[in-house]
């Protein structure tokens, strides 16, 4: 069965002019993680607020867990969780105040409320900082804090809009863990990210989009497949480029991309290519500035699917028609 | 409906806990009052006779109480624009909770706020030897009325603050509209000296019917201005209640679709 359903969403601002979704349609199956990959102003928000009913689309329709999200949205509210792209609480209270104001607006009683508060915080490891201002939390605490008050009730449909953007490496991978464990208890999620890995981590399933509408759609695998999995990269002095070319040439066995002082050509065994580029680089006696396996990026998958990188989509009317231009 | 009630109940206690949580925003409201109370009285007051027996300070109270409630509609915009821009908005419009509840709840917090801000008023007034002589009973309705405008101009607040993006563009929305409409009134002179265009806007802004029905309650004469003749001078209290009647009629239903409206 699937707990969202989007076809052929359509949504405009400033009267046409900017159009955040074109024709977006996409499915998640029940108790499975979509991972909704797409850069900086691709229509990512824009697709929850519709999903979640803060935002009516011009056309095209939704529906979560069965219920038209335009005609019954209130029925709809009843069964999500959401989490949008900037924490959303209240900075002056504390996080307990917060969760626990927000049980009395899920109609928990005040006990049911305090409880519920209490156990959240202790899940996701923020009863020291209960009884603190929020203004005083981390980026991460604070994401936690948003993410703990959309699980009030148990929702069994949650949206999660790029849960993980501005966070520090130590709070992506706290948020991954927490996020992990919801999927494990059999929630139903739809995610957004800028990052390939983070949908590579946690998605059952990615759809890429850009523009408003949806360019593939996949597994992460398949979808690396595409674009050609890890890459060989060395940065050396320019003196050594040549050489180093050559080196990494022979282990690829294809066409390498020569940029500045970097070499970088696809390998198909990770880490072993990478030990032998090593050892040839010592033979040769080259010292490496850099040296690594890249794994591919969303630029990657951008440059691949679509023949343009993933840049900011700004529409400002006189940016239009530059789009696609670059590179 | 009941859920309603209580749904809204939340959201006013949100905003007591914020004070109770940060006590310098509770000192800041009050303080501002307290500061016009004393420079009127004290810089103004010597140098204005209007020989009224227990001087200037019997006609300006009731003045500064009325700028006072009606920075509310200032106050209530901010604070509402501010609840927008940071999301909490978005997050209580996707909870199963009734229509209008949180704007309805912050109206009561803002309500309750001045409540906190009259009392503590009326005793720097009455510190600095303002005394109404009416009796308890007109003077209490005379803080009735001053509650009502209040309430009726977060309506407007509301509405403001639902519009307009920016929380520091509705604060000076707040001042631009607060600001004149207090001034260009018989609140801390008589209108005697305006250009008679103005003399003819003093005379219906609201806030001289306010100002007049207040000195009024409060046990002084009418000293309306200089077209003493006009029907808002003559029935100052009517005419108030009719204006928050009025008020409350457009705004509220407005805000409830702006906030349930959510095309964009
Ligand atoms: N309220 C708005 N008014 C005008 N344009 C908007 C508005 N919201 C979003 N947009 C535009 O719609 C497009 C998609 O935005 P959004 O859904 O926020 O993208 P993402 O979340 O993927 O970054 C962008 O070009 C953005 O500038
Ligand atoms: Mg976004």
């Amino acid at each position: 069965m699937k707990s969202v359903i989007a076809e052929h969403l359509v949504k405009t601002y400033r009267n046409g002019e900017v159009k955040a979704l074109n024709d977006l349609s996409l499915d998640v199956e029940e108790g499975t993680v979509l991972g909704v990959l797409g850069p900086n102003g691709a229509g990512k928000t824009t697709t929850v607020r519709i999903l979640a009913t803060l935002l009516k689309p011009d056309s095209g329709s939704a529906t979560v867990a069965g219920i038209d999200v335009i005609k019954h949205p209130d029925k709809v509210r009843e069964q999500i969780g959401l989490s949008g792209q900037y924490a959303a609480v209240d900075e002056t209270l504390t996080g307990w105040d917060n969760l626990v104001m927000f049980g009395r607006l899920y109609h928990l009683g005040r006990q049911s409320s305090i409880d519920r508060a209490n156990d959240l915080l202790e899940r996701f490891d923020l009863t020291e900082a209960a009884r603190r201002p929020i203004k005083t939390y981390s980026g991460g605490m604070r994401r936690r804090l948003d993410l703990a008050a959309s699980l009030i009730v148990k929702p069994k449909i949650l949206f999660l809009d790029e849960p993980t953007t501005g966070l520090d490496p130590r709070g992506r991978q706290d948020m991954w863990q927490v996020i992990q464990e919801l999927v494990k208890g059999g929630v139903t999620l739809l995610l957004t990210t800028q990052y390939l890995e983070e949908a590579d981590q946690l998605a059952d399933e990615i759809a890429v989009i850009d523009r408003g509408t949806v360019i593939a759609r996949g597994t992460s695998d398949t979808l690396k497949k595409q674009v050609g999995g890890e890459r060989l990269e060395i940065t050396v002095e320019p003196a050594d480029l040549d050489k180093t070319n050559q080196i990494v040439a022979k282990i690829s066995g294809h066409a390498t991309h020569v940029d500045l002082r970097t070499v970088s050509a696809p390998v198909l065994h990770g880490s072993k290519d990478l030990m032998e580029a090593l050892r040839a680089m010592d033979d040769a006696k080259i010292h490496p500035l850099d040296i690594g396996l890249k794994r591919p990026s969303l630029d990657d998958v951008f440059l691949s699917l679509t023949g343009h990188v993933a840049e900011e989509t700004v529409q400002e009317p006189v940016a239009k028609g530059k789009r696609g231009s670059k590179r | 409906m009941k859920d309603a009630i209580h749904d809204a109940m939340i959201i006013t206690k949100r905003q007591i806990l914020q004070l109770a949580r940060v006590p310098e925003l509770l000192v800041f409201s009050t303080i501002q009052p307290v500061m016009f109370v004393l420079l009127f009285r004290y810089v103004f007051g010597g140098s204005i006779d209007t020989g009224q027996p227990g001087g200037y300070v019997q006609l300006l109270m009731p003045g500064i109480f009325v700028q006072t409630v009606a920075f509310t509609l200032a106050s209530t915009a901010v604070g509402l624009a501010e609840d927008m821009k940071k999301g909490l908005i978005d997050r209580f419009r996707s909870l199963p909770i009734s229509r209008g509840a949180v704007i309805i709840g912050r109206t009561f917090g803002d309500a309750l706020l001045n409540i906190l801000v009259l009392a503590v008023m009326a005793a720097a007034g009455f510190a600095v030897g303002w005394r109404p002589t009416s009796g308890i009973l007109q003077t209490t309705l005379a803080f009735l009325f001053l509650f009502m405008f209040g309430y009726a101009l977060s309506w407007i607040g509301i509405l403001v603050g639902l519009s307009v993006k920016e929380a520091r563009t509705v604060q000076s929305v707040g001042f631009l509209v607060t600001f004149p409409l207090t001034f260009l009134s018989n609140a801390f002179a008589p209108t005697t000296g305006m250009p008679r265009a103005l003399q003819y806007f003093a005379e219906w802004n609201p806030v001289s019917t306010m100002v007049a029905a207040c000195r009024q309650l409060f046990g002084l004469e009418n000293e309306f201005g200089a077209t003493a003749n006009s029907w808002p001078s003559q029935n100052p209290l009517e005419t108030s209640l009719l204006y928050m009647v009025i008020l409350m009629a457009i705004f509220i239903p407005l805000s409830i679709r702006k906030y349930n409206n959510y095309s964009n």
